[in-house]
């Protein structure tokens, strides 16, 4: 592990439509770590995965955050992606028309271009392209179709691991990644996950659910409630929640607010 | 002046130039005059903005500007066929200019049509096919007493293009019409092309509209009339692109027989102020149309298409589908009208419109409907308007795809069903990226033609 931070999000504040959902986080990631970001129903999860993102639903109201040491909240969604964030949606979306090879295409040169360097050659992309295929498993006859029309769910969240393998993020966000798949594709999921986990990379996993974090383990596990995150601890603070739920947190929550 | 009416100054003129005018015009013509005139009197005066049918559009203030009509028959300069390189990569069409309203093929298109292919002036064939003029000239334009701008065509126009298919004939090379004014001054072309396909006969044909000269103001007034005879077939495709003081006022009527099949793609890529009026007739059973149009609008171009299909028979079929781009303060209308008769039971009618609005100023207005006089029939449509998927949209920026060309691809994405009707490889591929180009504003336009007119963009 390094010391340097990858993320480092400072009472971070956002709202949707006027009414704040993030009520200041602050999080520290480190390359090298996985970390566990789980909390009940409407606390704010996949509000932190889109503001991070770049998500343009979401009003930043307050904070900062800092993707190595890069001012993150200004930058366009697409260089937040440039300078190394990937975000894997918990509802993938459908583009009828555009075609998963010229939608990769479009990606890959567009990094490309920002790190000044030349788009790949025809032979070059299909090369990656099958590279990156194989630690998922997706099938071939996927690429000539339009991105993620048809796809089962399985099959989306597959092809999003996939499309992380491609841009080889700095800090991937998973978000409910788990949501929708029976346990063989988790299993393919959660291994495409592990094959790409390396010193320099780090992951957030957003879940609700201690499934998940079975298959990709995470060194810290954070508990967001009303748009904080209330309680860090580490892998076993997951068993904790499987097995006593969420209520005893947000009771104590609660209680302190009163 | 507010009670201006621009119908009267072409009666008049007419009037004045009636024997200049039929001296120098077909008799198959000619005749056809004295009912256009009637039709025009009874009319009063040219569609104006909020009459039927034309909710949007102002056809009276089209024809309102004084625009020069080549009555004398002054030949164009002779450089513009030389100037135009307006080919398809990868096919040779066989391609013909109308300069104005002047069709001139030159020796080498004759040379190169095969046998029982004619493509010639409506003058030539006067003299030398007169019958297919007489059975089918003016036919279907003079049913459409109320289409004004059609009954002007006919009282105005000199000449045209005829193009026939002999029986049993598969004209293979697709053929190519290039409409292109050049003119100095504010012209009008009334121009005219009849096209008869006789039983089991086939042909493809390409018309794209062009104008030279940005500063100029033209008006095309153009009528096509299109015989079908028993199982025969054309595909029809008319690109125009043009620029903002470009008027176009066209009507297409298309007559099928028995299992014939016509696919029709309109596609307005660029112009000032565009009315296209289509009207297909499916009269014996088993005929076929599938009407495809596209437009990509800009600043203030106005875009206009209202189609008529009317089944007259049994167990024909027809599908349209429109597709709109708007942005900035284009405008666009889509009007499309259904009839099914009494007798055309089994028919199967579809007819779809929809539109992206790409900008907060653009409009859309879009009227699909349907009249339907007989049961066992499978008929429907659905209308749109909207913006871009703002879903699709981030999901694509968050890979890294800058937002303009997420746009753009989102956008050509939209077209990809209506080039999908193009079933002519080479001009599937030239379309598509002739809508590419459109929506980035690459000012190479439609191609290396120096005719090529300046191509603003729709994603900025």
């Amino acid at each position: 592990m390094q010391d340097e931070l990858l993320l480092k999000v400072n009472d971070l504040r956002a709202a949707i439509d006027g009414k704040e959902i993030l009520k200041g986080i602050n999080l520290e990631i480190r390359p090298g770590e996985v970390h566990a970001i789980m909390g009940p129903n409407g606390s704010g999860k996949s509000t932190l995965s889109g503001v991070l993102a770049g998500d343009p639903r979401f009003t930043v109201t307050g904070g900062s955050a800092t993707l190595h040491g890069v001012d993150l909240l200004a930058l366009s969604p697409e260089n937040r992606s440039h300078e190394g964030l990937f975000l894997s949606f918990q509802y993938p979306v459908e583009i009828p028309g555009v075609s998963m090879v010229n939608f990769m295409r479009a990606a890959v040169n567009a990094k490309r271009a920002y790190l000044h360097q030349e788009p790949l050659s025809a032979s070059e992309f299909l090369k990656l392209m099958r590279q990156k295929r194989a630690i998922v498993e997706l099938d071939n006859k996927l690429a000539s179709r339009s991105v993620n029309e048809g796809f089962s769910g399985g099959e989306k969240k597959r092809n999003e691991i996939f499309q992380m393998a491609v841009l080889e993020p700095r800090l991937s966000i998973l978000d409910e990644t788990d949501s929708g798949l029976d346990i063989d594709a988790l299993r393919i999921v959660a291994g495409g996950v592990n094959k790409l986990k390396t010193e320099h990379n780090a992951t957030i996993v957003i879940t609700h659910y201690q499934r998940l974090l079975d298959y990709i383990r995470p060194d810290f596990v954070h508990i967001l409630y009303k748009g904080r995150i209330v309680y860090s601890g580490g892998p076993e603070l997951a068993l904790e929640l499987e097995e006593k739920g969420y209520d005893w947190i947000k009771q104590q929550v609660d209680n302190e607010q009163q | 002046m507010s009670s201006s009416n621009a119908l009267d100054q072409y009666i008049e003129l007419y009037e004045a130039q009636r024997e200049a005018i039929d001296a120098r015009a077909p008799e198959a013509l000619n005749r056809l005059r004295p009912a256009a005139l009637e039709a025009l009197r009874a009319a009063g005066h040219l569609p104006r903005k909020g009459d039927e049918g034309y909710a949007r559009t102002d056809v009276d203030a089209m024809f309102a500007p004084d625009y020069g009509i080549n009555i004398m028959r002054v030949p164009s300069p002779v450089d513009v066929a030389a100037s135009l390189r307006c080919d398809v990569p990868n096919i040779s069409t066989l391609m013909g200019v109308v300069a104005g309203d002047e069709f001139r093929p030159t020796a080498s298109l004759l040379r190169n049509l095969p046998a029982g292919v004619t493509l010639c002036t409506l003058s030539q064939a006067q003299r030398e096919m007169p019958r297919v003029l007489d059975r089918y000239l003016g036919r279907l334009s003079a049913a459409a007493a109320t289409d004004t701008a059609a009954q002007l065509n006919t009282l105005l126009a000199q000449d045209g293009v005829l193009l026939h298919v002999a029986a049993g004939v598969e004209c293979e090379k697709p053929l190519q019409l290039v409409n292109i004014f050049n003119a100095g001054v504010p012209s009008l072309a009334p121009r005219r092309v009849l096209v008869v396909v006789e039983a089991g006969a086939s042909a493809r044909l390409l018309v794209c509209d062009h104008s030279q000269r940005p500063d100029v103001d033209y008006l095309s007034d153009a009528v096509t009339e299109i015989f079908l005879e028993d199982g025969a077939r054309l595909d029809y495709y008319n690109l125009e692109e043009s620029t903002p003081r470009t008027r176009r006022a066209a009507a297409l009527f298309a007559s099928l027989g028995s299992h014939a099949r016509i696919s029709i793609n309109a596609t307005t890529l660029q112009g000032g102020t565009t009315r296209n009026n289509c009207t297909i007739d499916l009269n014996a059973p088993g005929a076929e149309a599938s009407v495809a149009g596209m437009v990509t609008g800009s600043d203030a171009q106005h875009t206009d298409n209202y189609t008529l299909v009317r089944h007259h028979a049994p167990r024909c079929n027809s599908t349209q589908l429109f597709k709109y781009i708007l942005d900035d303060d284009a405008s666009g209308a889509f009007e499309g009208l259904i009839q099914v008769d009494h007798g055309a039971a089994f028919t199967e009618a579809f007819q779809t419109n929809r539109n992206l609005l790409a900008s907060d100023r653009a409009t859309m207005h879009t009227q699909p409907q349907l009249e339907i006089y007989c049961d066992e029939v499978k008929c429907g449509h659905g209308a749109t308007t909207g913006q871009l998927d703002a879903r699709a949209l981030f999901y694509m920026r968050s890979r890294g795809i800058p937002e303009a060309e997420a746009r753009k691809m989102l956008m050509e994405a939209f077209m990809a069903d209506v080039i999908d009707t193009i079933t002519l490889p080479s001009l599937h591929e030239r379309l598509r990226m002739l809508v590419e180009r459109r929506l980035s504003g690459d000012r190479r336009g439609c191609g290396d033609c120096s005719a090529s007119c300046p191509t603003p963009a729709i994603v900025k």
